[in-house]
């Protein structure tokens, strides 16, 4: 801790060194860079608030990610031809009725996607924030993580069924032919293979949702857009505050591409 | 031949796709019976695949019964995956699992439906793989193999669940020449030991050595069957006689 307080202090008399300058406005181009340094990050330890910003961030993508998965994969399965035209042949334990609720849910699964893809995710999250949540307090983090979830879940849904399908009909049958039931057949022989060759397409998905929570600081949610924006509230610096928020945005970016890049080398490797 | 012999009987079977308007089997009644080797021939588009698929309900017949050992399994209420485990089935394509290794393909489906422990399921298929001079490449993927090595891997990975009836549906006709002969050699090695095998193929020498009936099939039906010799040496039907001269 000691070691910042002193960085800090060397800050501090860096400021203190160009302050005449800043008052007589006669700033050359590096003091006007470290003024703007200065005044939106290291001042009033308004880093901090950068890296708070960044952690709610964070945080609500990772965990909308997770609904999104998890739910975008059940949408999907939902959407596969052999569930949307089932029939109750041959499904002994699905009943006549369980076959219709699951054709229901199939068609209901393909309005949800339409819906969510159709609409602006900004009107998403401010019904969800207003008309759903609004006369109950509850935590923005949460609203958050439900409006990207759910938002994301529908292309999930997309791109996992992408994956489903570029996947042969013989790995089903196969699996089916050994006495696999459907059920196991998808989670042990085509969701692994589908998830492979969805990867790419995946990472995408992952990144425009981090960038998309930047939509939350609409609802007043102090993600890293509004702490950027709250600093340049009170230093009135037009860029520098976005930029580094920017640059942080980035830096989360290019970690997850390179981190999931790593990931699709070595199942290129591993197997076939 | 008594009934109780009769592993597989099929009675009246029509499969038809495109809502009718295409009618790949057009009443078929046959029966496989305990150890007997049928090798299914005719010409491409005849219903030979249709047929085999039926017989483990890869396809949902249109009409007509599969009766498996005496439960009809086009039933709706019969669980169909039992049946299945005792059905083993070999394709064209091999379709071994990519992410998987040899030993993961072969051990899947016993440790999951048979409930064997793995070092059970593990055992079992080294056997099998020394039987067919694979054991070395049980730590491999799939695409490390030869289509020969492939196929032969199918092959053993069926029977790892130790099954009463063997399905091949063409399968050398993915292969180089060269690795025919493996693989026909594995499937002869399992007639021998007298499984139950139902065989569609080209292999028209393979039908002629193994086989204790050969079908002739054209346009959904069944138009000539009995043994190699009535149907290769004298046939009856003028169909079966344009199909053999064109092939053999
Ligand atoms: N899933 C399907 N959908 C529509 N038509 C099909 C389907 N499967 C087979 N058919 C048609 O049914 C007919 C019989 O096909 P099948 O595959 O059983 O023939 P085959 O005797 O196995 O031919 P081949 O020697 O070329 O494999 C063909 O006309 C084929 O186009
Ligand atoms: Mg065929």
């Amino acid at each position: 801790m000691s070691a910042v307080t002193e960085s800090i202090s060397i800050f501090e008399q860096w400021w203190l060194q160009i302050e005449p300058a800043v008052q007589a406005n006669t700033l050359n181009f590096w003091q006007f860079l470290y003024k703007e340094i200065y005044l939106n990050v290291i001042k009033d330890d308004r880093w901090l608030q950068y890296l708070k910003g960044l952690g709610v961030t964070l945080e609500v993508s990772f965990y909308a990610i997770l609904v999104g998965l998890v739910l975008g994969t059940l949408l999907a399965i939902l959407r596969l031809p052999q569930v949307q035209n089932m029939t109750a042949n041959g499904k002994s334990f699905l009943s006549g009725l369980g076959v219709w609720v699951v054709r229901g849910l199939s068609k209901l699964a393909g309005l949800y996607i339409n819906i969510m893809r159709g609409t602006p995710l900004l009107l998403q999250v401010l019904i969800i924030n207003f008309g759903i949540f609004g006369s109950i307090s509850i935590d923005k983090v949460i609203v958050g993580v439900i409006a990207c979830g759910l938002n994301s879940a529908a292309y999930v849904a997309e791109i996992v069924r992408g994956g489903i399908m570029s996947v042969e009909k013989g790995q089903t049958e196969a699996g089916r032919s050994l006495g696999l039931s459907g059920v196991r057949t998808m989670i042990y022989i085509i969701l692994p293979q589908a998830a492979k060759s969805a990867l790419p397409a995946m990472c995408n998905e992952f990144i425009s949702l981090i960038k998309e929570t930047s939509i939350l600081s609409y609802i007043a949610l102090t993600e890293l857009t509004k702490a950027g924006d709250y600093i340049r509230s009170r230093t009135f610096s037009a860029f520098t505050p976005y930029i580094v928020s920017g640059l942080l945005y980035l830096l989360v970016v290019l970690t997850l591409t390179w981190l999931i890049g790593k990931l699709e080398r070595r199942l290129r490797n591993s197997d076939h | 031949m008594t009934t109780d012999n009769i592993i597989i009987s099929v009675k009246g079977l029509e499969k038809h796709f495109d809502e009718g308007k295409l009618k790949a089997l057009r009443g078929v009644d046959a029966d496989i019976r305990r150890g007997e080797v049928v090798v299914v021939i005719g010409p491409s588009g005849s219903g030979k695949s249709t047929f085999l698929r039926c017989l483990n309900l890869l396809e949902t017949p249109t009409k007509g019964t599969v009766t498996v050992e005496n439960v009809n399994i086009t039933d709706p209420k019969v669980n169909i995956n039992k049946h299945r485990e005792k059905m083993g089935m070999v394709f064209q394509h091999f379709n071994l699992f990519p992410h998987m290794t040899i030993l993961k393909n072969m051990t899947l489906a016993p440790m999951k439906l048979l409930k064997k422990s793995k070092q059970e399921a593990e055992e079992k298929a080294m056997n099998l793989l020394k039987r067919v001079g694979l054991a070395d490449r049980a730590n491999a993927y799939p695409s490390q193999l030869s289509g020969g090595q492939k196929q032969r891997i199918a092959i053993v990975r069926a029977l790892c669940m130790e099954p009463q009836v063997m399905l091949f549906d063409e399968p050398t006709s993915a292969l180089d020449p060269e690795m025919v002969g493996e693989v026909l050699d594995v499937m002869k090695q399992l007639a021998m030991e007298g499984m139950t095998m139902v065989v569609v193929t080209h292999e028209m020498g393979f039908a002629r050595e193994v086989a204790d009936r050969v079908i002739f099939m054209d346009e959904g039906k069944i138009v000539e069957e009995g043994t190699p010799d009535q149907i290769f040496s004298s046939p009856q039907q003028q169909r079966t006689k344009d199909f053999l001269n064109k092939v053999l």
